[in-house]
């Protein structure tokens, strides 16, 4: 993976950098000394690091106007920052670049439970977002795994998911509302506690690029009544077929379920080694979910469980309250701690249409064979988010080399069956080199276009998303 | 008229083009605008449907109600169950996918399962130039890129001509039922329906009628397996006692029937005036209506849509002042929407991008909408 060089220029005038941020921001707000500018150096794609030219953790809205114009004159690029989660690399800096970090501003700023909203400055982590809400009766739907950590200003960039996507959707489906500084410290407001844009649907496209258009500092996002109750059942299966027929039959039985997870044998054997979840060793795990109250689930669960029987399952279990469910849901919540335990790994995210999931599992076997690596996979099995782990040694020579193609492999054949690159992790600099796999450069130009006309000199995070030479002669 | 056959002749006809096109799909939302008329009515056919993903992709042109039939086959639905606007506007025609998907026109279930732009899952577009551009897929987890299908949809045509479309769709529904209050006033009628949503049992629609035939009607829809509902119904009369009495309405036809009217704003049909619909956050609702000194009013998504009949060419934007929200001019003479915008007008800010975003799609300015 190809950086720019950094402009040497900027790399000269660091220190007149570093003093007009500094007037508009007071020391404690620009981090500019090498020794702690290291701690910004990556995010959590941790194979590629960069300390950057400097750091601003602004506090305001304001601040952050002021430390973007800063950059617009002096024509420095901008990496933004949430809590630097990124598995794409999203944050990863360059060095003539200054990291916008917004984690010092993270309060409440309103909630409102008759309208159903909240609105938070964008430094906030998601699972604090529901825990503002949660004695109220309320939570915030979109649950990626990083949830402790993660920001709202993260999860906004990169449009996140998470594991109940299926019924409650993503990022953007739960978004009303942004104030966001461009890159000149133009301040808008797009949205808000209403629904639906008046005009053009630009929070649609700020949603999910990347921190490229600008910097969302505050969000309006709608809350849900919490369920009466949520109770998973775990079935395991003898085929990668039995399990993908299964998943097919209740989603067209009318069943809607909050998440269908899926496990296959590595990361059964791997989760089981590691959390004693008591899994079947087994070819194929499926853990449904279901909410409502327990009547409702357990008319729901009786035709989950009627049609896994049809699908002839190794072992059924169905937890009966909610210390079972707990356990039902320990090893999956595991699998990547478990498979860190045993290996370095490459975590890959292509979505691939549900009906092309047994195809695809056997073609990564494959490839697998094919390079000599072990891949367990784990995934959102009800909208086809597949979490393909590619094991590898980090200290042996080319193996990471090798594990990335495989990974690029396996990105492909997600694209061919007619999936996608990467379902809720974004692009960043980790698949920016495929993206002329899924798009044309027609729908590449077009999406080039958009930052063309909220960041003309293409200075916010411009060494992601579109490969560099599409990008070229558009960055500075 | 144009009438393409294919996206690659309506990609020539675009480049072709020297002054001004009309695109429209079936025609049914009313005055269109000046130009050389442009269909997609050509372009027709559902190519995919794959009831196990939940997915459905179809080419611009294709009837709405072609593909709700073709999904009623297989027990599912478009859940953001689109309006129809003929009995409104008093259009003929056949509202299309790709209208309903360019205006992201949506229905009551809107606030709860999302608008049309949310059930989008990719779409193919020939922009102002000529070219023709794909965005996003079939799958439903996607963030591979800029989300520009989410920005078309809505657009109303003025970023590019939508030539397919792949949506997202859902289960149909076992058993509906409703729940009615008599008699509220509109900020007791919102109260309500904001108590209602804000209880987990999934009011998949909440709309209140002030001038409803024998007073005021406030209507709370639940969806599901039939003993989900009936459970639901049960718990939400009780949970609601504080805010009215509450009937609990079974009769299927007479439930589906109510909610096609809610969706087609039936109380309007055939009343004199202009048609404003307003986007608000529901607590602020009922102080504009009062405010709007509106003929009529009706209430849809539990309070976040308001719909107003207001005298011919009233300035309604001026009465209601700031808020949180905005106001689209539905139905009105062409002069009243020349001389009030169809559309609310933009801070300077997004007015900037808004136009920018239009030069860059159609530099030639040959988009009309």
């Amino acid at each position: 993976m190809q950086m720019p060089s950094p402009d040497a220029k900027i790399m000269a005038k660091k220190a007149q950098v570093v003093q007009r941020l500094t007037e508009v921001l007071g020391a404690r707000g620009v981090i500019h000394d090498p020794a702690e500018t290291r701690a910004y150096e990556c995010d959590a794609l941790t194979a590629y690091r960069c300390p950057p030219l400097c750091v601003v953790l602004p506090a305001t809205t304001e601040e952050v106007s002021a430390a973007l114009r800063v950059c617009h004159e002096e024509n420095v690029p901008v990496v933004p920052r949430g809590s630097g989660t990124s598995l794409a690399g999203g944050a990863l800096p360059t060095a003539d670049s200054v990291i916008l970090g917004v984690s010092r501003m993270n309060r409440v700023l309103e909630i409102d439970t008759d309208d159903r909203i909240i609105r938070v400055q964008t430094g906030r982590t998601n699972l604090s977002v529901t825990g503002a809400v949660e004695e109220l009766g309320f939570f915030y739907a979109p649950d990626p795994s990083s949830q402790l950590a993660c920001a709202i200003a993260g999860n906004i960039a990169m449009n996140s998911g998470g594991a109940h996507c299926l019924k409650y959707g993503v990022t953007t489906n739960n978004l009303l509302g942004v104030t966001m500084v461009q890159m000149d410290g133009t301040v808008i407001e797009i949205g808000g506690a209403h629904m639906d844009a008046g005009g053009l649907d630009l929070l649609g496209v700020i949603c999910g690029s990347e921190g490229q258009l600008g910097v969302v500092t505050e969000a309006t996002l709608r809350i849900l009544p919490k369920p009466e109750g949520a109770l998973p059942v775990m079935m395991g299966y003898d085929s990668a077929e039995a399990a993908g027929a299964c998943v097919a039959d209740i989603i067209k039985a009318g069943v809607l379920p909050v998440a269908i997870e899926y496990m296959d044998r590595p990361c059964i054997r791997a989760c089981e080694a590691f959390a004693k979840a008591g899994y079947p060793d087994c070819e194929a795990l499926l853990i449904v979910e279901v909410e409502g109250s327990a009547d409702e689930i357990s008319y729901q669960l009786d035709t989950i469980l009627k049609i896994a029987r049809d699908h002839d399952p190794v072992e059924i279990r169905a937890a009966q309250d909610s210390d079972e469910a707990a356990r039902i849901w320990l090893g999956r919540k595991s699998a990547f701690g478990a498979m860190g335990q045993i290996n370095d790994y490459m975590c890959l995210d292509g979505t691939i249409p549900v009906s092309a999931l047994p195809e695809v599992l056997k073609r990564i076997g494959e490839l697998s064979d094919q390079y000599g690596l072990g891949v367990a996979n784990v995934f959102h099995a009800g909208d086809g988010n597949m979490h393909p782990l590619i094991l590898f040694d980090a200290n042996k020579e080319g193996d990471l080399e090798k594990c990335e193609e495989m990974g690029a492999d396996i990105l492909r054949l997600c694209v061919e069956v007619g999936g996608c690159l990467t379902g809720e992790h974004g692009v960043g600099v980790e698949k920016r080199d495929l993206m002329s796999v899924q798009f044309a450069r027609e729908d590449l130009e077009a999406q080039m276009k958009v930052k063309d006309v909220f960041d003309p000199k293409w200075l916010l995070n411009p060494a992601k998303v579109f490969p560099l030479d599409v990008s070229e002669g558009r960055r500075a | 008229m144009i009438r393409p056959a294919s996206e690659a002749e309506l990609a020539e006809a675009v480049r072709a083009a020297h002054g001004p096109i009309s695109v429209r799909g079936g025609g049914t939302r009313g005055p269109l605008p000046a130009g050389e008329a442009l269909t997609t009515s050509g372009l027709t056919g559902i190519t995919l449907h794959d009831p196990a993903a939940l997915t459905l992709v179809a080419r611009a042109g294709t009837p709405v109600e072609e593909i709700e039939a073709a999904l009623a086959e297989a027990n599912q639905r478009l859940a953001f169950e689109p309006m129809d606007h003929r009995g409104l506007l008093g259009t003929t025609g056949t509202p299309t996918i790709g209208g309903v998907v360019a205006a992201n026109v949506s229905g009551p279930r809107r606030m709860q399962v999302g608008a049309a732009r949310d059930h989008l899952l990719g779409l193919r577009f020939v922009d102002g130039e000529g070219t023709i551009v794909k965005n996003g897929g079939r799958v439903m987890k996607n963030v591979t890129g800029y989300d520009l299908a989410r920005l078309v949809a809505g657009s109303r045509g003025a970023l590019g001509v939508i030539t397919e479309v792949a949506l997202k769709v859902l289960p149909g529904t076992e058993t509906c039922a409703n729940l009615v209050a008599r008699g509220l006033d509109d900020a007791a009628a919102v109260r309500a329906m904001s108590a209602a949503l804000g209880t987990p049992f999934e009011v998949s629609g909440a709309a209140h009628d002030p001038h409803a035939e024998g007073g005021p009607r406030t209507v709370l829809r639940i969806e599901g397996f039939a003993p989900s509902v009936a459970y639901r119904c049960k718990a939400l009369a009780e949970r609601l006692a504080p805010h009215g009495d509450w009937e609990i309405e079974t009769d299927r036809e007479a439930v589906l029937a109510e909610w096609r009217g809610i969706r087609d704003v039936a109380p309007f049909h055939g009343e004199q005036g202009d048609v404003w619909r307003v986007s608000v956050r529901p607590s602020q609702a009922a102080d504009l209506v009062a405010r709007a000194g509106a003929k009529r009013a009706f209430y849809d998504w539990g309070g976040g849509l308001i719909w107003l009949l207001t005298a011919e060419g009233d300035d309604l934007r001026a009465k209601l002042g700031r808020y949180d929200g905005h106001a689209t001019l539905l139905r009105a003479t062409p002069e009243t929407h020349a001389k009030l915008h169809t559309l609310q007008p933009e801070p300077l800010a997004l007015q900037a991008l808004t136009r920018g975003l239009r030069e860059t799609f159609d530099p030639r300015g040959i988009l009309a909408a």
